[in-house]
């Protein structure tokens, strides 16, 4: 039965925001055991179907639990409902809703389980399911890994269906109508005489009956709005600047706070002088925390410059304070004690390179940072009994009890506002930032702090993507690839991070190998080690994460056997891929660059393939070698994601993840001298530019069985698909990004 | 000092070399202007004084010499700028932090060059960052809003 809003409300938390209210109908109990964070503080006569609806008065909402990075999920999310339950855009409000464990994230967990996403067998899917129950447990909520689609698809399409079909039975109960001769539409129950009945004339009545549990879900050829063009909820907001950001909270009474912490990460601090920052116009105070000082004042600007102007005795890296120990770190880990895991053997390698090898080749890729264009911050608010936090996160729940923890309440106790978010790629999986806000608020109960890193400081203490070398060794016979033994050093990204949040994670780091051996090739012999590094600077998830290193390392030395063997780069694919969905991304990828048809003088084709996140990708790139360099002239991408279902957000962000790819490929690293990274600002870490980027064309296929989150997959194929036709184009074989260091681009 | 944003008069009592990004955000409480990196390499503050796109972040408050127009004067929800209708039809933002600066950045250079080559579009609009990579629909948002100016 459902509850009665009233009966809730004394649930209010603290500060609560946006959505709260509603009937619980319990409906989803059976496959969300968790029950539905709606139900607290629920105004009369308001119903909520499920954790992801709810009707309040004359506002009907849909909850979107994943954040929203500009990957569009808002929308996508709430999309899924609405195709369900027959509302229109426009008749809806949309919320990230409170963290709660009904909200777990169970394709985040598929994810982190290492067997080939295109194995379906009967091991890899036992085991994935493990991995979904101990993330149940632990209530898991997250935005990451290209899950929220995987994650969302069924389960807010069927929340839809729960809410249409109850209120089609409330309409039932009120009118007399069997359910059977009621259909809905636009928002409304639909009588056979025509009569219209809104849903949120309906919330009441709905709230008093059993739910519907028996519910079918409609076809792809029923749908109106999954896989159709639609205006995304957030385009005007964006394109007007009234889009509200985590940096552009203004809670009343607030302190601007900034931080400089150690730029040699972990160093610590052992002392700092304050005297000249402490007169400067607007400070209110200087503080320590942890690994450094915040400044307190009126204004931001105040507060950034006053921070610069703490001398502070910094202690030393607790890693190599030059970047050539790195390096050297990395290639002396190709050892038998720093093996990770031998994640494929197939044929023999030895043997088939016993007598020689044509391609002895090795690769590096370097640290890169994420620098989304909202620099980091949150504002976080410590009373007596309860925190608030506003910001914008992909962990709403770790935030929670990590904030807890310095501000001494529990977790339930910290109100996290989730808001949209200016860019990621990965940052805003981190907590230093919200930490350190909840520290200095510690020290002023009462008062709003809202801290705003400075680029500086945003550069400095990002947790960049993990280096990584390669070693190659491969045979080829009778014009074909016969053999690759490939060597992946890397540190592990998971350690790093996740010891970070407290989560220790054992065994093999699947990211060291990840887009180096999750290929479905079929190489008469192929092996491929995976050897861990020790720790060396902090790392984090960065877009793809170790695929964006991975699919670099295998298609370029995979490319270079090709060559080797004097096939065609694209015909050698073809033949040698096992898969037979991603056969098909490779086909429509050559298909669409009129592969094989003539170039001009100075111009060159690359193809790669990478699977991540599940989603077979190919990209074709064609350049012109012109005097001031390489230009690229055109991109073709054909991605594999079962089901498109915004294709207009679809090609928008999968030519985002290409210029990603292309930016980082050409332009970016970071380095480290004296412990601190050497790039500081976009003038020194540029990524891509309007003026080189190349024209995009990009194909959606639904060949596959599951649906696919499309942020991050076409992201790995850029870099080896852009090196490949450099190749094609010069004859010069660049195996270490970024790429100009090695050759000039217009 | 006195300043003129978005066609109203404000008054305001701060250092004279604050940023008048930061006097826009934060003691007039604009924040349809973004901060991205305080150094003029990213555009995301991009405003107009006296018609010209300038780097908030770059110019003194001091050194304002005539009214300011932000983004959010520019158009509003419910009455767009040319800019900003391409910007919604063509669906070019993602995270969209960048784009009050690429907007008031075209909107610059439209007045100036109503009808842009591809080059004079690359050569006005690569200072202005995007790391979600939304550049070709920029480009072509650029071209669809030179159309619908003429067409006005």
């Amino acid at each position: 039965m459902g509850k009665v809003g009233k009966i809730a409300r004394r649930s209010f938390l603290i500060g609560s925001a946006a959505v709260l209210g509603g009937v619980a109908f319990g409906v989803y109990r059976v496959k969300t055991p968790y029950g539905n964070p709606l139900e607290d503080g629920l105004s009369e006569g308001a119903a909520t179907f499920n954790p992801w609806v709810v009707i309040d008065g004359d506002k009907i909402t849909l909850i979107g639990p994943h954040g929203d990075k500009g990957q569009g999920v808002a929308h996508s999310q709430s999309l899924l409902i609405a195709e369900e339950m027959d509302l229109e855009l426009g008749q809806f409000e949309t919320s990230f809703g409170k963290p709660d464990k009904a909200y777990w994230n169970t394709a985040m967990a598929e994810e982190g389980v290492p067997f080939m996403a295109t194995d379906t067998g009967m091991v890899a899917e036992s085991m994935r399911g493990v991995m979904g129950g101990v993330m149940k447990l632990i209530g898991l909520q997250g935005t990451g890994g290209s899950t929220s689609m995987p994650d969302s698809f069924d389960k807010l399409r069927r929340a839809g269906a729960i809410a249409r079909e109850t209120l089609k039975a409330a309409a039932a109960e009120e009118t007399g109508i069997n359910t059977t001769a009621l259909r809905t539409e636009a928002g409304h129950v639909i009588l056979p005489d025509g009569r219209r009945l809104s849903y949120q004339s309906l919330a009441k009545a709905a709230a008093g009956i059993d739910p519907v549990t028996k519910v079918t879900l409609r076809r792809p050829d029923q749908w109106r709005l999954i896989g159709k063009p639609t205006q995304r909820l957030d385009i005007v907001a964006k394109s007007t600047g009234t889009q509200i950001y985590g940096i552009d909270v203004e809670i009343p009474g607030a302190v601007k706070a900034a931080v400089r912490t150690n730029p040699r990460q972990g160093g610590g601090l052992n002392g700092f002088d304050a005297t000249q920052a402490r007169r400067m116009r607007g400070v209110k105070d200087v503080v320590e925390v942890t690994g450094g000082i915040a400044v307190i004042a009126d204004n931001t600007w105040r507060a950034i410059k006053a921070a610069e102007a703490v001398e502070c005795d910094w202690g030393k890296a607790p890693y190599p304070s030059e970047q050539d120990g790195h390096w050297a770190a990395i290639e002396a880990s190709f050892t038998e004690d720093k093996l990770d895991k031998i994640w494929r053997n197939e044929g023999d390698a030895d043997a088939a390179l016993r007598s020689g090898a044509e391609v002895e080749a090795e690769y590096r890729v370097p640290y890169v940072a994420h620098a989304p264009l909202e620099p980091l911050n949150a504002t976080v608010l410590v009373e007596e009994d309860g925190v608030t936090v506003w910001t914008g996160h992909q962990f709403p729940r770790l935030l929670q009890q990590l904030v807890g923890a310095i501000t001494g309440h529990d977790a339930e106790q910290v109100n996290f506002i989730n808001h949209y978010m200016g860019g990621s790629f990965g940052h805003r999986l981190e907590f230093e930032h919200v930490k350190q806000a909840a520290e200095i608020a510690s020290k002023m109960r009462g008062t709003p702090v809202k801290l705003t890193y400075s680029r500086e400081e945003d550069f400095a203490h990002d947790f960049p993507r993990h280096p990584g070398m390669a070693r190659a060794r491969g045979a080829v016979r009778d014009g074909k690839v016969e053999a690759l033994d490939l060597q992946v050093a890397m540190p592990s990204v998971i350690t790093s991070q996740m010891g970070r949040a407290g989560l220790p994670v054992p065994g093999p780091d699947s990211q060291i190998a990840a887009g180096a051996w999750n290929n479905p090739y079929g190489l008469p012999h192929f092996r491929m080690r995976a050897y861990r590094v020790e720790e060396l600077a902090p790392v984090s998830s960065w877009r793809s994460v170790g695929a964006s290193a991975g699919g670099f390392f295998f298609d370029c030395a995979l490319d270079e056997l090709i060559h080797a063997a004097g096939a065609d780069p694209m015909e050698e694919r073809i033949r040698l891929m096992q898969h037979e969905v991603s056969r098909k991304v490779l086909e429509a990828v050559a298909e669409m660059s009129d592969w094989g048809s003539p170039l001009g003088a100075g111009k060159g084709r690359g193809v790669a393939f990478v699977e991540s996140f599940g989603v077979p990708t190919a990209e074709v790139i064609e350049v012109s070698a012109t005097d001031a360099g390489i230009r690229i002239d055109k991109v073709w991408v054909a991605a594999e994601v079962g089901t498109v279902i915004d294709p207009v957000n679809f090609e928008n962000l999968v030519q985002g993840g290409v210029v990603f790819g292309l930016g980082h490929a050409i332009n970016c690293e970071i380095t480290y001298a004296d412990g601190m990274a050497e790039q500081r600002n976009y003038d020194s870490f540029e990524g891509m530019r309007l003026y080189q980027c190349p024209e995009i064309e990009v194909r959606g296929l639904e060949n596959g069985d599951a649906v696919r989150g499309i942020g991050e997959p076409p992201v790995p194929p850029a870099a080896p698909a852009l090196a490949n036709a450099i190749f094609a184009a010069t004859g010069q074989r660049i195996r270490e990004l970024p790429l100009y260091h090695h050759i000039n681009f217009v | 000092m006195e300043l003129i944003v978005d066609g109203q008069r404000h008054e305001v009592d701060v250092e004279e070399d604050m940023p008048l990004l930061w006097v826009l955000r934060d003691e007039l409480g604009i924040k349809g202007v973004k901060y991205g990196c305080g150094v003029a390499a990213c555009g995301a503050c991009t405003v107009h004084i006296n018609g010209e796109a300038v780097r908030s972040c770059q110019t003194w408050v001091s050194d304002v010499d005539g009214p300011v127009t932000t983004i959010q004067g520019l158009g509003q929800p419910g009455a767009l700028h040319a800019v900003q209708e391409a910007w919604v039809e063509l669906q070019v933002a993602q995270c969209g932090y960048c784009q009050s600066g690429q907007v008031m950045q075209a909107a610059a250079l439209l007045e100036q060059t109503p009808m842009p080559s591809d080059a004079e579009i690359d050569q006005a609009m690569s200072g202005n960052l995007c790391r979600c990579g939304t550049y070709p629909r920029i480009r072509a948002a650029v071209k669809l809003a030179a159309q619908k100016a003429q067409g006005a």
